[in-house]
Protein backbone atom coordinates (compact mmCIF):
# COMPACT_ATOMS: atom_id res chain seq x y z
CA UNK A 1 0.00 0.00 0.00
CA UNK A 2 2.66 2.62 1.26
CA UNK A 3 4.99 1.13 -2.08
CA UNK A 4 1.74 2.28 -3.93
CA UNK A 5 0.97 5.69 -2.62
CA UNK A 6 4.96 6.77 -2.86
CA UNK A 7 4.33 5.47 -6.98
CA UNK A 8 2.44 7.38 -7.36
CA UNK A 9 4.08 10.96 -5.93
CA UNK A 10 7.00 9.85 -8.18
CA UNK A 11 4.65 10.01 -11.14
CA UNK A 12 2.57 12.67 -10.47
CA UNK A 13 3.78 15.72 -11.64
CA UNK A 14 5.50 13.86 -14.36
CA UNK A 15 1.68 12.60 -15.32
CA UNK A 16 0.47 16.25 -15.52
CA UNK A 17 3.09 16.65 -18.26
CA UNK A 18 2.50 13.28 -20.24
CA UNK A 19 -1.60 14.54 -19.73
CA UNK A 20 -0.41 17.72 -20.34
CA UNK A 21 2.31 18.50 -22.84
CA UNK A 22 1.86 15.15 -24.76
CA UNK A 23 -1.65 13.77 -24.85
CA UNK A 24 -3.75 17.88 -24.94
CA UNK A 25 -1.65 18.80 -27.99
CA UNK A 26 -2.14 16.22 -29.91
CA UNK A 27 -6.11 15.92 -29.40
CA UNK A 28 -5.85 19.60 -29.66
CA UNK A 29 -4.65 19.96 -33.47
CA UNK A 30 -6.91 17.33 -34.19
CA UNK A 31 -9.72 19.41 -32.61
CA UNK A 32 -8.46 22.10 -34.68
CA UNK A 33 -8.14 20.69 -37.87
CA UNK A 34 -11.75 20.37 -37.72
CA UNK A 35 -12.73 23.96 -38.27
CA UNK A 36 -12.35 26.78 -40.90
CA UNK A 37 -11.19 29.72 -41.01
CA UNK A 38 -14.17 31.51 -39.72
CA UNK A 39 -14.26 28.71 -36.83
CA UNK A 40 -16.67 27.09 -37.90
CA UNK A 41 -16.80 23.13 -37.38
CA UNK A 42 -16.14 21.57 -40.93
CA UNK A 43 -14.68 19.15 -42.95
CA UNK A 44 -13.61 21.72 -45.60
CA UNK A 45 -9.35 21.66 -44.82
CA UNK A 46 -9.92 17.76 -45.09
CA UNK A 47 -11.21 18.57 -48.26
CA UNK A 48 -9.05 21.14 -49.57
CA UNK A 49 -5.97 18.74 -48.37
CA UNK A 50 -6.93 16.64 -50.93
CA UNK A 51 -6.99 19.17 -53.63
CA UNK A 52 -3.88 19.04 -56.44
CA UNK A 53 -1.77 22.18 -54.96
CA UNK A 54 -1.79 20.53 -51.07
CA UNK A 55 -1.18 16.64 -52.55
CA UNK A 56 1.67 17.97 -55.43
CA UNK A 57 3.13 20.03 -51.88
CA UNK A 58 2.75 16.87 -49.69
CA UNK A 59 4.83 14.98 -52.88
CA UNK A 60 7.31 17.76 -53.39
CA UNK A 61 7.92 17.51 -49.77
CA UNK A 62 8.08 13.89 -50.03
CA UNK A 63 10.39 13.87 -52.96
CA UNK A 64 12.55 16.66 -51.62
CA UNK A 65 12.72 14.39 -48.32
CA UNK A 66 13.61 11.42 -49.87
CA UNK A 67 16.50 12.97 -51.56
CA UNK A 68 17.94 14.13 -49.00
CA UNK A 69 17.84 10.83 -46.89
CA UNK A 70 19.41 8.73 -50.14
CA UNK A 71 22.03 11.47 -50.45
CA UNK A 72 22.72 11.90 -46.75
CA UNK A 73 22.87 7.97 -46.84
CA UNK A 74 25.54 7.76 -49.32
CA UNK A 75 27.57 9.65 -48.04
CA UNK A 76 27.38 8.61 -44.20
CA UNK A 77 27.87 4.88 -44.88
CA UNK A 78 31.48 4.62 -46.26
CA UNK A 79 32.25 7.70 -43.98
CA UNK A 80 31.04 5.66 -40.73
CA UNK A 81 32.54 2.65 -42.39
CA UNK A 82 36.02 4.19 -42.40
CA UNK A 83 35.54 5.72 -39.06
CA UNK A 84 35.55 2.42 -37.81
CA UNK A 85 38.60 1.47 -38.98
CA UNK A 86 40.57 4.15 -37.80
CA UNK A 87 42.33 4.14 -34.74
CA UNK A 88 40.95 6.49 -32.04
CA UNK A 89 37.68 6.00 -33.42
CA UNK A 90 35.62 7.79 -30.84
CA UNK A 91 37.28 10.99 -31.05
CA UNK A 92 36.93 11.14 -35.02
CA UNK A 93 33.21 10.47 -33.95
CA UNK A 94 33.24 13.22 -31.83
CA UNK A 95 34.96 15.61 -33.75
CA UNK A 96 32.16 14.52 -36.55
CA UNK A 97 29.25 15.27 -33.73
CA UNK A 98 30.32 18.56 -32.60
CA UNK A 99 29.01 20.63 -35.89
CA UNK A 100 25.91 19.24 -34.98
CA UNK A 101 25.86 20.98 -31.63
CA UNK A 102 26.54 24.16 -33.34
CA UNK A 103 23.50 26.31 -33.45
CA UNK A 104 21.47 25.46 -36.85
CA UNK A 105 20.64 28.73 -37.95
CA UNK A 106 24.30 29.76 -37.59
CA UNK A 107 24.96 26.97 -40.45
CA UNK A 108 22.30 27.82 -42.39
CA UNK A 109 23.50 31.83 -42.40
CA UNK A 110 27.06 30.57 -43.23
CA UNK A 111 25.92 29.18 -46.59
CA UNK A 112 23.87 32.80 -47.37
CA UNK A 113 27.90 34.15 -47.31
CA UNK A 114 29.07 30.84 -49.19
CA UNK A 115 26.34 30.79 -51.74
CA UNK A 116 25.94 34.40 -52.31
CA UNK A 117 26.62 36.14 -55.81
CA UNK A 118 29.94 37.00 -55.13
CA UNK A 119 30.35 34.01 -52.65
CA UNK A 120 33.36 31.47 -52.38
CA UNK A 121 31.27 29.09 -54.09
CA UNK A 122 30.95 31.40 -57.12
CA UNK A 123 34.65 32.30 -57.15
CA UNK A 124 35.52 28.82 -57.21
CA UNK A 125 33.35 28.55 -60.36
CA UNK A 126 35.23 31.53 -61.72
CA UNK A 127 37.89 30.13 -61.34
CA UNK A 128 37.56 27.42 -62.85
CA UNK A 129 36.22 28.64 -65.59
CA UNK A 130 32.32 27.64 -65.36
CA UNK A 131 31.32 31.47 -64.71
CA UNK A 132 29.68 32.49 -61.69
CA UNK A 133 25.92 31.32 -61.04
CA UNK A 134 22.66 31.97 -59.38
CA UNK A 135 23.69 29.21 -56.15
CA UNK A 136 21.24 30.64 -53.47
CA UNK A 137 17.67 30.42 -53.55
CA UNK A 138 18.00 27.09 -55.79
CA UNK A 139 16.95 23.59 -55.19
CA UNK A 140 20.52 22.68 -55.27
CA UNK A 141 21.46 24.70 -52.13
CA UNK A 142 18.83 23.55 -50.53
CA UNK A 143 19.33 19.72 -50.72
CA UNK A 144 23.18 20.99 -50.19
CA UNK A 145 22.64 22.61 -46.96
CA UNK A 146 20.11 19.83 -45.60
CA UNK A 147 22.03 17.07 -46.11
CA UNK A 148 25.31 19.11 -44.66
CA UNK A 149 22.98 19.50 -41.50
CA UNK A 150 21.73 15.70 -41.72
CA UNK A 151 25.02 13.75 -42.17
CA UNK A 152 26.09 13.82 -38.58
CA UNK A 153 22.82 12.47 -37.77
CA UNK A 154 22.93 9.65 -39.82
CA UNK A 155 26.47 8.49 -39.42
CA UNK A 156 26.06 8.49 -35.75
CA UNK A 157 23.46 5.37 -35.86
CA UNK A 158 24.92 3.53 -38.86
CA UNK A 159 28.51 3.79 -36.93
CA UNK A 160 27.23 2.40 -33.87
CA UNK A 161 25.63 -0.62 -35.63
CA UNK A 162 29.02 -1.26 -37.60
CA UNK A 163 30.58 -0.63 -33.74
CA UNK A 164 28.97 -3.29 -32.27
CA UNK A 165 29.20 -6.11 -34.95
CA UNK A 166 31.90 -9.14 -34.47
CA UNK A 167 34.64 -8.78 -36.00
CA UNK A 168 35.09 -12.50 -36.21
CA UNK A 169 32.05 -12.52 -38.48
CA UNK A 170 33.93 -10.90 -41.48
CA UNK A 171 36.91 -13.49 -40.80
CA UNK A 172 34.52 -16.50 -40.91
CA UNK A 173 33.08 -15.08 -44.27
CA UNK A 174 36.99 -14.43 -45.83
CA UNK A 175 37.92 -17.72 -44.55
CA UNK A 176 34.65 -19.40 -46.67
CA UNK A 177 35.90 -17.86 -49.63
CA UNK A 178 33.74 -14.38 -50.09
CA UNK A 179 34.55 -11.68 -51.53
CA UNK A 180 34.69 -8.11 -50.20
CA UNK A 181 31.72 -7.62 -52.04
CA UNK A 182 29.99 -10.30 -50.91
CA UNK A 183 30.90 -9.80 -47.70
CA UNK A 184 29.30 -6.18 -47.30
CA UNK A 185 26.51 -7.45 -49.13
CA UNK A 186 25.80 -10.73 -47.78
CA UNK A 187 27.14 -10.13 -44.07
CA UNK A 188 27.91 -6.11 -43.08
CA UNK A 189 25.20 -4.69 -44.63
CA UNK A 190 22.31 -7.04 -42.99
CA UNK A 191 23.69 -6.77 -39.77
CA UNK A 192 24.11 -2.90 -40.00
CA UNK A 193 20.28 -2.21 -41.47
CA UNK A 194 19.12 -0.93 -38.26
CA UNK A 195 21.37 1.42 -37.89
CA UNK A 196 20.80 2.25 -41.31
CA UNK A 197 16.62 2.10 -40.62
CA UNK A 198 17.01 4.72 -37.60
CA UNK A 199 19.63 6.99 -39.48
CA UNK A 200 17.01 7.15 -42.41
CA UNK A 201 14.39 8.01 -39.32
CA UNK A 202 16.16 10.51 -38.25
CA UNK A 203 16.69 12.45 -41.22
CA UNK A 204 13.33 11.48 -43.00
CA UNK A 205 11.10 12.90 -40.46
CA UNK A 206 12.76 16.29 -39.51
CA UNK A 207 13.60 16.39 -43.86
CA UNK A 208 10.03 16.95 -44.00
CA UNK A 209 9.34 19.49 -41.73
CA UNK A 210 11.96 21.54 -42.17
CA UNK A 211 10.80 25.44 -42.49
CA UNK A 212 13.75 27.73 -41.51
CA UNK A 213 16.17 26.42 -44.08
CA UNK A 214 12.96 26.73 -47.10
CA UNK A 215 13.17 30.48 -46.13
CA UNK A 216 16.64 30.70 -45.83
CA UNK A 217 18.70 28.85 -48.20
CA UNK A 218 15.58 28.07 -51.10
CA UNK A 219 14.12 31.24 -51.47
CA UNK A 220 10.64 30.27 -50.57
CA UNK A 221 11.11 28.42 -53.80
CA UNK A 222 10.48 25.28 -51.75
CA UNK A 223 7.34 24.53 -49.85
CA UNK A 224 7.51 21.80 -47.63
CA UNK A 225 5.01 20.51 -45.05
CA UNK A 226 6.71 22.18 -42.18
CA UNK A 227 7.06 25.43 -44.48
CA UNK A 228 3.18 24.95 -44.86
CA UNK A 229 2.13 24.73 -41.09
CA UNK A 230 4.24 27.23 -40.00
CA UNK A 231 2.80 29.49 -42.89
CA UNK A 232 -1.03 28.27 -41.83
CA UNK A 233 -0.11 28.98 -38.62
CA UNK A 234 1.99 32.43 -38.21
CA UNK A 235 1.07 34.26 -41.69
CA UNK A 236 -2.19 33.62 -42.74
CA UNK A 237 -3.50 32.25 -39.11
CA UNK A 238 -5.75 29.47 -40.54
CA UNK A 239 -4.93 26.90 -37.98
CA UNK A 240 -7.72 25.06 -39.00
CA UNK A 241 -5.74 24.22 -42.14
CA UNK A 242 -2.34 24.02 -40.46
CA UNK A 243 -3.52 21.82 -37.96
CA UNK A 244 -5.15 19.34 -40.61
CA UNK A 245 -1.49 19.39 -42.69
CA UNK A 246 0.11 18.38 -38.92
CA UNK A 247 -2.58 16.12 -38.70
CA UNK A 248 -1.13 14.29 -41.96
CA UNK A 249 2.58 14.96 -40.96
CA UNK A 250 1.81 12.87 -37.80
CA UNK A 251 0.34 9.90 -39.37
CA UNK A 252 2.82 9.83 -41.88
CA UNK A 253 5.41 9.95 -39.40
CA UNK A 254 3.63 7.02 -37.40
CA UNK A 255 3.64 5.00 -41.03
CA UNK A 256 7.20 5.79 -40.96
CA UNK A 257 8.29 5.04 -37.53
CA UNK A 258 6.39 1.45 -38.13
CA UNK A 259 8.21 0.68 -41.03
CA UNK A 260 11.52 1.56 -40.36
CA UNK A 261 11.20 -0.17 -36.90
CA UNK A 262 10.01 1.35 -33.60
CA UNK A 263 13.64 2.18 -32.52
CA UNK A 264 14.47 5.49 -32.28
CA UNK A 265 18.08 5.70 -30.68
CA UNK A 266 18.55 8.83 -31.56
CA UNK A 267 18.88 10.68 -28.49
CA UNK B 1 42.01 6.78 -50.74
CA UNK B 2 39.83 6.12 -47.65
CA UNK B 3 42.09 8.78 -46.04
CA UNK B 4 41.08 11.33 -48.53
CA UNK B 5 37.35 10.53 -48.37
CA UNK B 6 37.62 10.87 -44.48
CA UNK B 7 39.50 14.24 -44.95
CA UNK B 8 36.92 15.54 -46.99
CA UNK B 9 34.28 14.70 -45.07
CA UNK B 10 35.82 16.50 -42.26
CA UNK B 11 36.61 19.33 -44.59
CA UNK B 12 33.02 19.98 -45.56
CA UNK B 13 31.62 19.60 -41.88
CA UNK B 14 34.27 22.09 -40.63
CA UNK B 15 34.19 24.62 -43.87
CA UNK B 16 31.04 26.79 -42.61
CA UNK B 17 32.40 27.21 -39.35
CA UNK B 18 35.42 28.38 -39.92
CA UNK B 19 34.25 30.40 -42.70
CA UNK B 20 32.21 32.31 -40.43
CA UNK B 21 34.86 32.51 -38.20
CA UNK B 22 37.22 33.58 -40.65
CA UNK B 23 35.12 36.64 -41.21
CA UNK B 24 34.46 37.73 -38.22
CA UNK B 25 37.80 39.59 -38.73
CA UNK B 26 36.78 41.02 -41.75
CA UNK B 27 37.41 44.99 -41.75
CA UNK B 28 35.56 44.65 -44.91
CA UNK B 29 32.03 44.43 -43.78
CA UNK B 30 30.82 41.36 -45.77
CA UNK B 31 31.35 37.64 -46.27
CA UNK B 32 33.93 37.73 -49.29
CA UNK B 33 37.02 39.62 -50.26
CA UNK B 34 38.79 40.06 -46.48
CA UNK B 35 40.28 43.19 -46.53
CA UNK B 36 42.00 43.41 -43.16
CA UNK B 37 42.04 42.13 -39.61
CA UNK B 38 39.77 43.87 -37.03
CA UNK B 39 37.80 43.26 -34.22
CA UNK B 40 35.43 45.90 -34.41
CA UNK B 41 32.84 42.81 -34.76
CA UNK B 42 33.18 41.92 -31.69
CA UNK B 43 33.44 45.50 -29.98
CA UNK B 44 29.85 46.19 -31.74
CA UNK B 45 28.84 42.53 -30.70
CA UNK B 46 29.33 43.55 -26.80
CA UNK B 47 28.01 47.22 -26.91
CA UNK B 48 24.45 46.01 -28.76
CA UNK B 49 22.88 45.83 -24.56
CA UNK B 50 19.66 44.07 -26.60
CA UNK B 51 21.85 41.37 -27.97
CA UNK B 52 23.31 40.72 -24.54
CA UNK B 53 20.01 40.30 -23.00
CA UNK B 54 18.80 38.04 -25.39
CA UNK B 55 21.91 35.74 -24.86
CA UNK B 56 21.15 36.10 -21.29
CA UNK B 57 17.48 35.16 -22.00
CA UNK B 58 18.74 32.17 -24.00
CA UNK B 59 21.39 31.10 -20.89
CA UNK B 60 18.74 32.03 -18.32
CA UNK B 61 15.55 29.76 -20.24
CA UNK B 62 18.62 27.10 -20.94
CA UNK B 63 19.40 26.45 -17.44
CA UNK B 64 15.97 26.91 -15.54
CA UNK B 65 14.44 24.64 -17.80
CA UNK B 66 16.93 21.84 -18.06
CA UNK B 67 16.45 22.05 -14.07
CA UNK B 68 12.80 21.70 -13.72
CA UNK B 69 12.92 18.76 -16.74
CA UNK B 70 15.59 16.82 -14.61
CA UNK B 71 13.24 16.93 -11.47
CA UNK B 72 10.48 15.87 -13.36
CA UNK B 73 12.43 13.43 -15.59
CA UNK B 74 13.97 11.96 -12.65
CA UNK B 75 10.61 11.15 -11.08
CA UNK B 76 8.89 9.81 -14.81
CA UNK B 77 11.78 7.45 -14.42
CA UNK B 78 11.72 6.25 -11.18
CA UNK B 79 7.96 5.79 -11.98
CA UNK B 80 8.23 3.80 -15.18
CA UNK B 81 11.19 2.03 -13.16
CA UNK B 82 8.74 1.09 -10.64
CA UNK B 83 5.77 -0.20 -12.70
CA UNK B 84 5.70 -3.88 -12.69
CA UNK B 85 3.44 -4.44 -15.49
CA UNK B 86 5.00 -4.84 -18.68
CA UNK B 87 2.01 -3.15 -21.09
CA UNK B 88 1.55 -0.11 -18.63
CA UNK B 89 5.34 0.29 -18.79
CA UNK B 90 5.94 0.58 -22.80
CA UNK B 91 2.83 2.67 -22.97
CA UNK B 92 4.42 5.22 -21.02
CA UNK B 93 7.56 4.73 -22.59
CA UNK B 94 5.87 5.76 -26.21
CA UNK B 95 3.84 8.44 -24.57
CA UNK B 96 7.38 9.92 -23.80
CA UNK B 97 8.83 9.11 -26.66
CA UNK B 98 6.24 10.90 -28.67
CA UNK B 99 7.90 14.67 -28.54
CA UNK B 100 10.82 12.89 -29.22
CA UNK B 101 10.21 11.86 -32.56
CA UNK B 102 7.77 14.72 -33.34
CA UNK B 103 8.63 17.02 -35.93
CA UNK B 104 9.81 20.63 -33.79
CA UNK B 105 7.05 22.11 -36.02
CA UNK B 106 4.32 20.01 -34.74
CA UNK B 107 5.46 20.87 -30.97
CA UNK B 108 5.67 24.33 -31.78
CA UNK B 109 2.23 24.88 -33.45
CA UNK B 110 0.46 22.02 -30.71
CA UNK B 111 1.59 24.25 -28.12
CA UNK B 112 1.24 27.70 -29.74
CA UNK B 113 -2.53 25.95 -29.58
CA UNK B 114 -2.10 24.86 -26.07
CA UNK B 115 -1.31 28.28 -24.70
CA UNK B 116 -3.51 29.89 -26.44
CA UNK B 117 -6.78 27.74 -25.37
CA UNK B 118 -4.76 27.48 -21.60
CA UNK B 119 -4.96 31.64 -22.01
CA UNK B 120 -1.17 31.72 -21.31
CA UNK B 121 0.63 35.05 -22.37
CA UNK B 122 2.85 34.45 -24.92
CA UNK B 123 6.03 35.86 -24.09
CA UNK B 124 9.22 34.04 -21.12
CA UNK B 125 6.64 31.82 -19.87
CA UNK B 126 5.17 30.35 -22.91
CA UNK B 127 9.24 29.51 -23.83
CA UNK B 128 10.06 28.30 -20.49
CA UNK B 129 7.19 26.13 -20.38
CA UNK B 130 7.99 24.30 -23.71
CA UNK B 131 11.23 23.68 -23.15
CA UNK B 132 10.87 21.90 -19.99
CA UNK B 133 8.31 20.09 -21.71
CA UNK B 134 10.17 18.70 -24.77
CA UNK B 135 13.05 18.38 -22.45
CA UNK B 136 11.30 15.90 -19.84
CA UNK B 137 11.70 12.96 -22.02
CA UNK B 138 14.99 12.86 -22.83
CA UNK B 139 16.16 13.24 -19.61
CA UNK B 140 13.73 9.99 -18.63
CA UNK B 141 15.69 8.36 -21.44
CA UNK B 142 18.96 9.59 -19.76
CA UNK B 143 17.97 8.27 -16.58
CA UNK B 144 16.16 4.82 -17.14
CA UNK B 145 19.23 2.71 -18.17
CA UNK B 146 21.28 3.52 -15.16
CA UNK B 147 17.90 2.84 -12.86
CA UNK B 148 17.91 -0.69 -14.60
CA UNK B 149 21.67 -1.08 -14.39
CA UNK B 150 21.15 -0.81 -10.81
CA UNK B 151 20.95 -4.35 -8.89
CA UNK B 152 17.38 -4.45 -6.77
CA UNK B 153 19.23 -6.28 -4.03
CA UNK B 154 21.11 -2.90 -3.38
CA UNK B 155 18.31 -1.24 -2.62
CA UNK B 156 16.91 -4.36 -0.27
CA UNK B 157 20.09 -4.71 1.43
CA UNK B 158 19.47 -0.60 2.13
CA UNK B 159 16.45 -1.35 3.65
CA UNK B 160 17.67 -4.84 5.52
CA UNK B 161 19.40 -1.98 7.15
CA UNK B 162 17.01 -0.07 8.38
CA UNK B 163 16.78 2.62 5.82
CA UNK B 164 13.70 4.52 5.18
CA UNK B 165 11.99 5.05 2.10
CA UNK B 166 13.58 8.71 1.29
CA UNK B 167 16.85 7.06 2.53
CA UNK B 168 17.12 4.84 0.28
CA UNK B 169 16.04 7.11 -2.53
CA UNK B 170 18.56 9.93 -1.46
CA UNK B 171 21.15 7.97 0.10
CA UNK B 172 21.32 5.34 -2.68
CA UNK B 173 19.15 5.80 -5.78
CA UNK B 174 20.08 8.74 -6.53
CA UNK B 175 23.85 8.63 -6.21
CA UNK B 176 23.61 5.58 -7.97
CA UNK B 177 22.14 6.98 -11.04
CA UNK B 178 23.53 10.90 -10.66
CA UNK B 179 25.87 9.99 -13.73
CA UNK B 180 22.62 9.53 -15.98
CA UNK B 181 21.41 12.74 -14.01
CA UNK B 182 24.10 14.86 -15.19
CA UNK B 183 23.97 13.32 -19.07
CA UNK B 184 20.30 14.29 -18.55
CA UNK B 185 20.79 17.54 -17.33
CA UNK B 186 23.41 18.86 -19.94
CA UNK B 187 21.49 16.86 -22.89
CA UNK B 188 18.36 19.04 -21.79
CA UNK B 189 20.66 22.45 -21.93
CA UNK B 190 21.87 21.71 -25.48
CA UNK B 191 18.44 20.94 -26.91
CA UNK B 192 17.29 23.91 -25.34
CA UNK B 193 20.40 26.30 -26.20
CA UNK B 194 20.12 25.21 -29.90
CA UNK B 195 16.17 25.30 -30.22
CA UNK B 196 14.52 27.53 -32.96
CA UNK B 197 11.45 26.19 -34.27
CA UNK B 198 9.50 25.72 -31.63
CA UNK B 199 10.45 28.66 -29.33
CA UNK B 200 9.41 30.77 -32.67
CA UNK B 201 5.85 29.61 -32.70
CA UNK B 202 5.25 30.02 -28.40
CA UNK B 203 7.47 33.07 -28.40
CA UNK B 204 5.44 37.17 -27.87
CA UNK B 205 6.42 40.40 -28.92
CA UNK B 206 8.69 41.07 -26.59
CA UNK B 207 10.96 37.80 -25.58
CA UNK B 208 13.39 36.67 -28.09
CA UNK B 209 15.93 33.86 -28.02
CA UNK B 210 19.25 33.52 -29.74
CA UNK B 211 18.18 31.38 -32.49
CA UNK B 212 14.86 33.16 -33.04
CA UNK B 213 17.27 36.49 -33.47
CA UNK B 214 19.83 34.80 -35.57
CA UNK B 215 16.76 33.54 -37.65
CA UNK B 216 15.86 37.42 -38.53
CA UNK B 217 19.21 38.51 -38.72
CA UNK B 218 19.67 36.54 -41.16
CA UNK B 219 16.48 37.27 -43.05
CA UNK B 220 17.79 40.91 -43.26
CA UNK B 221 21.01 39.63 -44.96
CA UNK B 222 24.84 39.27 -43.84
CA UNK B 223 26.04 41.07 -41.16
CA UNK B 224 29.33 40.41 -39.06
CA UNK B 225 28.08 41.14 -36.02
CA UNK B 226 26.51 37.70 -36.67
CA UNK B 227 29.93 36.26 -37.46
CA UNK B 228 31.31 37.46 -34.23
CA UNK B 229 28.68 35.59 -32.35
CA UNK B 230 28.59 32.35 -33.58
CA UNK B 231 32.89 32.32 -33.25
CA UNK B 232 31.80 33.55 -29.64
CA UNK B 233 28.85 30.70 -29.76
CA UNK B 234 31.70 28.16 -31.33
CA UNK B 235 34.09 28.41 -28.92
CA UNK B 236 31.34 28.04 -26.38
CA UNK B 237 30.03 25.28 -27.81
CA UNK B 238 33.72 23.32 -27.87
CA UNK B 239 33.70 24.01 -24.07
CA UNK B 240 30.08 21.85 -23.18
CA UNK B 241 31.54 19.50 -25.81
CA UNK B 242 34.80 19.02 -24.02
CA UNK B 243 32.33 19.01 -20.30
CA UNK B 244 30.11 16.27 -21.72
CA UNK B 245 33.21 14.31 -22.92
CA UNK B 246 34.34 14.57 -19.62
CA UNK B 247 30.65 13.65 -18.15
CA UNK B 248 30.29 10.65 -20.19
CA UNK B 249 33.62 9.05 -19.81
CA UNK B 250 32.72 8.65 -16.74
CA UNK B 251 29.59 7.18 -17.52
CA UNK B 252 29.93 5.46 -20.17
CA UNK B 253 26.73 5.73 -22.37
CA UNK B 254 25.56 3.78 -25.33
CA UNK B 255 26.68 6.00 -28.06
CA UNK B 256 26.74 9.84 -28.12
CA UNK B 257 24.30 12.10 -28.05
CA UNK B 258 22.91 13.91 -31.16
CA UNK B 259 20.38 15.99 -31.40
CA UNK B 260 17.33 15.01 -33.50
Amino acid sequence: MNNKITRNLYLLPYAIWIVLFVIAPLLLVLYYSFFDIEGHFSLVNYKNFFTPVYLKMTFSSFWYAFLITLISFIISYPTAYLLTKTKHKQLWLLLIIVPSWINLLLKAYAFLGIFGTKGIANSFLEAIGVGSKQILFTDFSFIFVSVYIFIPFMILPIFNSLNEMNPILLDAANDLGASKWTTFRRVIFPLTIDGVKSGCQVVFIPALSLFMLTRLIAGNRVITLGTAIEQHFLVTRDWGMGSTIAVFLIIIMFLIMSVTGNRKRGV
Amino acid sequence: MSRIFLVLIFLILYAPIFFLVFYSFNSGGTMYGFKGFTLDWYKELFQDSRLLIIVLNTLVIALLSSLFATIIGIFGALGIHSMKKRQTKNTLLSLNNVLIVSPDVIIGASFLILFTMAGVKLGMFSVLLSHIAFSIPIVVLMVLPKLSEMSPTLIDAARDLGASRWNVLTKVVLPYITPGIFAGFFMALTYSLDDFAVTFFVTGNGFTTLSVEIYSLARRGISLNVNALSTLLFLFTLVLVVVYYFISQRNKPNGWGVKK
